[in-house]
């Protein structure tokens, strides 16, 4: 077994592994219940199960498309190919497609459901705001979500938050309608209604809960991601100082940029945080700056000790 | 275990294959007696840099080993950065023999040192009877060779890339994914 300089960090490794026994846990908990309390638990699932396939099988159009990212070829972008093409023989890895995006948000992300349709896109503004190697330290963090197969994971993890919203409209709808939605006769409306109430409180506490689990689960893999990238590029400070100028920019972009790139902060590298307003970490997709900087620096520190 | 990484968000610095690079000498003689292929007598050993104490003790170590082996076998190293943050290690001598050992010396002692997943590359220069220059490019995450020939503007001679595959047929492990042929432009070998 060749040596390697970083100790695995068995104290993320559990921590993920909580989150997810939770969120499991809470799936069977949930389907348990629809099944006791719904006959046509399957129709709901089905419905839920082609929105997970097209999230999955599209993540990589649906993201690029909603950035406005364009792919680039080696010719256009001789530099970030060259980058990527280094990074993924040093991580051994298939390259994924590299696209830029017209924004001057500074940001990047990576998206795709496995490595072969993986892309990683940066923004024209991160281009101009870092150094070429703090540049290559974002790719190598973005590379990581890539060979961490993030996509496919955090989707999984949220199939139960569309499931349950699914389930929550459709049991409005169905109540709206008189509670004949569901199939029963009309002598039994009090007990329909019951159960529709039922599992729309259901929903909405399951939705709720896998919300806040799913957020958690995100924040703890950035920062696997941000592990990974700075052990492969060994630089851990350079990931450091692009965070850090990222996220001191951030703060200077016009809100309106913000607010239209907010729901896409589970793919970025930084998230568009709106100055003035505050979101609880309970919330955030990703780790507060403090957090991440602290595991960077530790990460220097293993490279500091002699051998 | 790729799965339960990939569920975790684990992955582990991939470790570099020393022993293919061997092959390189017999290819070498392949290469002269079937396609009038030579080499030119240089090489070089691409790595990324690491910060910290523990790269500096490793660098300084490979500072005087590099010395010793260039003294006994009257070859010589330079070392240069490249604008990609990527360090090459330039040995030049005349015998293959030689330069595969100096470009191994670097390779094991960075490996010692815990840092062989900082290896990208090494690189061998060679020229066919019409002069026109091609690279071996030993990629140390694979295990594998490919061959790199660049033209004058970022271009490449894929043809001649292609008969130098053909020629080295099954005497060398050639990468099979073309994808991972990838270039390295501004080799300090040129």
């Amino acid at each position: 077994m060749a040596r390697t300089r970083f100790p695995a960090d068995a104290g993320l490794t559990s921590r993920m592994l909580g989150t997810m026994f939770l969120l499991g846990l809470l799936y069977v908990v949930f389907v348990a219940v629809l099944i006791a309390i719904l006959k046509s638990w399957l129709l709901i699932v089905l419905i839920a199960g082609g929105f997970l396939f097209f999230q999955y099988f599209f993540s990589d159009r649906l993201a690029l498309s909603a950035m406005r990212g364009h792919e680039v070829s080696p010719e256009q972008a001789p530099e970030l190919h060259q980058m990527v093409d280094r990074l993924c023989a040093l991580a051994d890895m298939p390259k994924p497609r590299v696209a830029v995006a017209d924004s001057d948000l500074p940001n990047a992300f990576a998206t795709g459901r496995n490595q072969q349709h993986a892309v990683v896109c940066v923004t024209t503004g991160i281009q101009r705001r870092l150094s070429p190697p703090e540049l290559e330290a974002v790719l190598s963090h973005e590379l990581s979500h890539v060979a961490h197969r993030d996509v496919a994971v955090m989707t999984i993890a949220s199939f139960l938050g569309i499931l349950a919203g699914l389930v929550v409209r459709s049991s409005i709808y169905a109540g709206a309608w008189g509670g004949g939605g569901w199939g029963r006769s009309n002598d039994r409306d009090n007990n329909a209604g019951a159960v529709i109430l039922l599992v729309v409180l259901a929903s909405a506490v399951v939705y709720a809960l896998s919300f806040l689990l799913t957020r958690l689960l995100s924040r703890y893999r950035e920062l696997s991601a941000d592990r990974a990238g700075a052990i492969l590029i060994g630089r851990p400070s350079l990931l450091a100082s692009a965070l850090v100028k990222i996220t001191g920019d951030m703060g200077r972009i016009p809100t309106r940029d913000l607010r239209a790139a907010e729901p896409l902060n589970a793919f970025f590298f930084a998230p568009a945080a709106a100055p003035g307003f505050s979101f609880s970490t309970l919330f955030a997709t990703h780790p507060p700056l403090e957090r991440r900087l602290e595991q960077l620096e530790k990460l220097e520190a293993q490279l500091g000790r002699p051998a | 275990m790729k799965f339960l990484d990939a569920l975790l968000g684990r992955s582990k610095p991939k470790q570099a294959k020393l022993d293919a690079l061997f092959g390189v000498t017999g290819a070498a003689i392949t290469l002269e007696a079937s396609a009038g292929m030579k080499p030119t007598g240089k090489a070089a050993v691409c790595f990324k840099p690491a910060s910290g104490q523990g790269f500096a003790a490793a660098s300084e170590e490979l500072q005087g080993l590099l010395e010793l082996a260039v003294k006994e076998a009257g070859s010589t190293v330079s070392v240069t950065d490249d604008r990609y943050g990527y360090r090459w290690v330039v040995v030049t001598d005349p015998d293959m023999e030689d330069l595969v050992t100096s470009v191994h010396l670097v390779n094991s002692t960075l490996e010692q040192y815990g840092f062989g997943p900082q290896l990208l590359c090494s690189v061998f220069a060679f020229a066919d009877a019409q002069g026109r220059r091609f690279h071996l490019v030993y990629l140390y995450k694979r295990g594998t060779f490919y061959p790199f020939a660049p033209l004058g503007g970022e271009r490449r001679d894929n043809e001649l890339e292609l008969r130098v595959k053909a020629t080295l047929g099954s005497d060398l492990p050639v990468e099979p994914e073309l994808g991972r042929w990838f270039a390295l432009w501004g080799l300090p070998l040129d």
